[in-house]
């Protein structure tokens, strides 16, 4: 097949401040293809698709669609020129429905509804996508409001189209009717661009793939001739072993109990509905889950954060050998009570640390209570701030430099490294590799593990299927603030963790 | 789809992309550049607008500002007065309670001070009478203070509009009081309190009738600047300032810090207005306060909130203000004239935090053959 160039890249270079996001990248698209954009996280792959569809404009190089030189200066140019982005937020209207949603911006006078719904449909049956373009946003599912998201993008013309992490949010199941319909827009002559860091998911999907790290381009190879060995090594500049080495778990002790836990969201629609799990010492207990399940209000209703409507969360003290009820206690009440319970929240920067403080500051979080009447005692978090930077090997200007300037890798060891240090007897981490490069995450993985044959009763909130299958002892598995099951992590599919994830939804919907 | 027509449209020569971090020096060097920028501007203005020599207005700014030794002293008494109140404020801001009204905290505090004086000023003996001022007009500011404090902690209400409004509540029961307790009776204000007994005023140090004030002031940024950057609660103050779910999470009690913040912001208020009625004007009026309320927000946002730095800010405020007086006085130039001069100069100082946070790129153009 004769293939036509979409679009190229000469020599792209963007930078801010002082970091390079990307430096003298060129790349070539063509039509009819899927192209792969793979690197780790913070390598640059968002960024040089942002400026494909004119959100940032590069400090130098040049962009040519079709062979002709372009300059795309805001989203609206990036349609002129036949691209249209799916970003990893999605930016809907959630009052709207699908097809407002896909004729909203576009300038054509009164907007016909009834005529872009039919269009709407047609290219709905082209390609397979299955969506309903009179429902609102705020029905939908992740999936469908990301259908949505393509099916704008094609109703304004896209030749060209870029989908950023689209599979991050997505379950198996989804994930293999995304990638179909992705191939039906490719053998109908679409160039199409995917940025993604799962190697299991460019090998499937894509017909070639670049590769960038740390803003730079290493090089293009064709799928077929590559393999997750050969695609690791050019991501990470050398070989990294992509083994997580389980232990078997041993002397398991019961350390949480949960109880017909109930939490009501503001609105006072159920977002936990009666758990019921043990966490025990000395093992790794997985929680899968489509994200905004529940598993953020689960973790923060042990930390004493959240109001349960009602149920119990008994702790068992390992000193004392008594049970506490932690139900709806603070987290000041909790810490009192001798229960040394580390959380490393979802939101970093937002809740576990204060971007704006140095590390040594950051320590001190935890400890700042302690000492004098009125002053703080700044020796003690500084001490740990310094040995935890050598033992996780933070790179930082210093102990004092505020930690939103790390890097996100970084800015989680930090993070993890403070609440490891009080020697919990239980680590909740809720997605503690999220952002991370692969050295990092595996550095977290092993520090949860050796967390676990230390004794501590360790809850892991994760995302990828993968790694919770080859790190965790069990899996929980949530499904709308409802437990859909908990399995043995070691024989359990993927699959079987996507039919869980969804089951309460569908259930849901029989019943309306 | 007119695709030809658009491609002419030219790259954009310059943009603007945010800095790393500066170095210190690196960072002050801009703002050195900015007033040295301001003044040639200013030196500009006044050339074309009244053919004067710059050179001539800005000996005169000077001489204002410092050319008497009673000058100097009503510079530093300016500058303590301005600094308290921006000390005042600056805990609330840091917690990023945007509190703007200390204008009324002040004047409550000195309004209670008055009461005092007024209604007590022959009935109790004069050591005691100073303390009860002393003591009302802190708890007055800490009071008008903590009243938005208690409903941001509680319901959540906007800060900002609330202590705004308690502005004018204050203002309004001052000017009820000036008829009330007028002093000649009819004449609609109070005039100095107690002039011939001077009960409940505060001691002057030896012939300089600003000292005490100043040395208060001195202390009281020392005694901030602790607070905020070495206690506890100026650790909870930060930690709540920066986000609410930090503060949740790590079990600090948010309402307890707003609440308490608020306290003290208010109690600081009420001594700049002790200091004002009881150290200063010996009278209050409903524009006692100056709009220093008001200004001190500026203070402490240009010194980011370092009450060490506040004071080169107050400085700079005041030495600017009072320099200008004199240009308008002393060249027969109406006061609107200088009030030009300080705007330019402000507008320079603030911007150049911008070129301090960004740096602006020009294009590197590379003409391409290839067409």
């Amino acid at each position: 097949m004769e293939r036509t160039e979409a679009i190229a890249l000469k020599n792209i270079t963007k930078t801010f401040g002082s970091i390079v996001a990307n430096k003298n990248v060129s790349l070539h698209v063509f039509h009819h293809e899927i192209l792969s954009i793979l690197g780790e996280n913070g390598s640059g792959k968002t960024t040089l698709m942002n400026m494909i569809s004119g959100i940032y404009h590069p400090d130098e190089g040049e962009i040519f669609i079709d062979g002709q030189p372009a300059s795309i200066q805001s989203p609206r140019d990036a349609y002129r020129y036949k691209i249209g982005m799916i970003h990893q937020h999605f930016k809907l209207i959630d009052v709207f429905s699908a097809t407002e949603n896909i004729v909203l911006g576009m300038e054509e006078g009164i907007y016909d509804l009834k005529a872009a719904e039919k269009k709407i449909r047609a290219t709905c049956k082209k390609y397979g996508f299955e969506i309903d373009p009179t429902k609102k946003i705020y029905q939908m599912s992740v999936s469908e409001k990301q259908t949505v998201e393509i099916v704008k993008a094609l109703y304004r013309g896209a030749d060209i189209l870029i989908l950023d992490e689209p599979t991050a949010v997505l379950t198996p199941q989804e994930i293999r009717k995304l990638f179909d319909v992705m191939r039906r827009m490719r053998d109908d002559g679409k160039a199409i661009i995917i940025i993604t860091h799962k190697l299991n998911e460019v090998l499937e999907i894509s017909d070639r793939v670049s590769v960038l790290r740390k803003g730079e381009y290493i090089g293009t190879i064709n799928t077929a001739e590559a393999n997750a060995g050969i695609l690791t090594e050019m991501m990470v500049g050398k070989k990294v072993s992509l083994n997580i080495e389980r232990s078997e778990p041993k002397d398991l002790q019961k350390r949480l109990t949960l109880t017909n836990v109930t939490v009501l969201a503001p609105d006072g629609r159920a977002i936990l509905r009666n758990v019921n799990f043990t966490a025990n010492a000395g093992e790794i207990l997985g929680i899968a889950g489509i994200s905004g399940s529940g598993q953020k209000e689960l973790l923060e209703a042990i930390a004493g954060l959240q109001h349960l409507k009602s149920g119990s969360i008994l702790y068992s003290n390992p000193e004392t050998g008594r049970e506490e009820n932690l139900r709806n206690k603070t987290p000041m009440q909790i810490r009192n009570l001798g229960v040394r319970l580390s959380f490393v929240p979802e939101d970093r920067l937002g809740m576990g640390l204060v971007g704006s403080m140095g590390i040594a500051d950051n320590m001190m979080l935890r400890s700042y209570r302690k000492g004098g009447f009125f002053l703080l005692r700044r020796k003690e978090p500084r001490d740990l701030a310094k040995r935890i930077i050598e033992e996780l090997q933070i790179v930082t200007p210093g102990p004092q430099t505020p930690v939103r300037r790390l890097s996100g890798g970084n800015v989680q060891k930090v993070l993890v490294g403070r609440e490891i240090s009080s020697s919990p007897t239980v680590l909740m981490a809720a997605y503690p590799v999220r952002g991370l490069d692969i050295n990092s995450s595996y550095l977290i993985y092993n520090l949860l593990m050796k967390q676990k044959e230390n004794g501590v009763a360790v809850i892991f909130v994760g995302e990828d299927l993968d790694v919770l299958t080859e790190l965790c002892d069990r899996i929980l598995v949530i499904s709308g603030g409802v437990v859909t099951g908990i399995v043995d992590g070691r024989d359990v599919t993927k699959e079987e963790l996507g039919l869980l994830m969804t089951k309460a939804h569908h259930r849901e919907e029989e019943a309306q | 789809m007119n695709l030809t027509g658009e491609k002419l449209k030219r790259e954009p020569l310059i943009h603007i992309s945010k800095r790393g971090a500066l170095p210190f020096w690196k960072s002050w060097l801009i703002r050195l550049g900015a007033i040295a920028a301001s003044l040639l501007v200013c030196a500009i203005i006044t050339y074309t607008l009244t053919k004067i020599n710059p050179l001539s207005v800005f000996a005169a700014l000077v001489q204002g500002a410092v050319g008497t030794t009673r000058k100097i002293w009503t510079l530093l008494q300016g500058v303590a007065m301005l600094l308290c109140v921006a000390l005042a404020v600056t805990p609330a801001f840091k917690m990023r309670f945007w509190n703007i009204g200390a204008e009324g905290q002040v004047l409550m505090g000195g309004f209670a001070a008055a009461a005092c004086m007024i209604l007590f000023g022959d009935k109790l003996q004069p050591t005691v009478l100073l303390l009860v001022v002393i003591l009302s007009s802190i708890v007055a500011g800490a009071i008008w203070a903590v009243i938005p404090a208690i409903f941001k902690a509680f319901w959540n209400t906007n800060e900002t509009l609330f202590t705004l409004m308690m502005n004018y509540i204050v203002m309004q029961i001052i000017a009820f009081f000036s008829h009330v307790w007028a002093n000649p009776k009819g004449s609609g204000q109070i005039n100095t309190i107690n002039e011939r007994t001077e009960a409940g005023w505060l001691p002057v140090i030896g012939n300089y009738p600003y000292l005490l004030n100043i040395l208060i002031v001195a202390v009281l940024t020392v005694a901030v600047y602790i607070y905020l950057t070495h206690s506890k609660h100026g650790y909870e103050i930060a930690v709540v300032g920066e986000s609410e779910n930090t503060a949740k999470y790590i079990g600090i009690n948010v309402r307890k810090v707003i609440i308490r913040t608020m306290l003290l912001s208010g109690a600081l208020c009420g001594v700049a207005g002790l200091l004002l009625v009881a150290g200063t004007d010996h009278t209050i009026k409903s524009d006692t306060a100056g709009g220093r309320g008001f200004t001190a927000i500026m203070v402490s946002w240009l010194a980011k909130f370092n009450p060490l730095v506040m004071i080169l800010t107050s400085l700079l405020l005041i030495f600017m203000q009072q320099g200008a007086g004199e240009i308008s006085s002393g060249l027969g130039l109406n006061k609107s004239f200088s009030d030009i001069l300080s705007g330019v100069i402000i507008f320079f100082i603030i911007g150049s935090e911008f070129f301090i946070q960004y740096q602006i790129k020009f294009r590197k153009h590379k003409e391409v053959e290839a067409k």
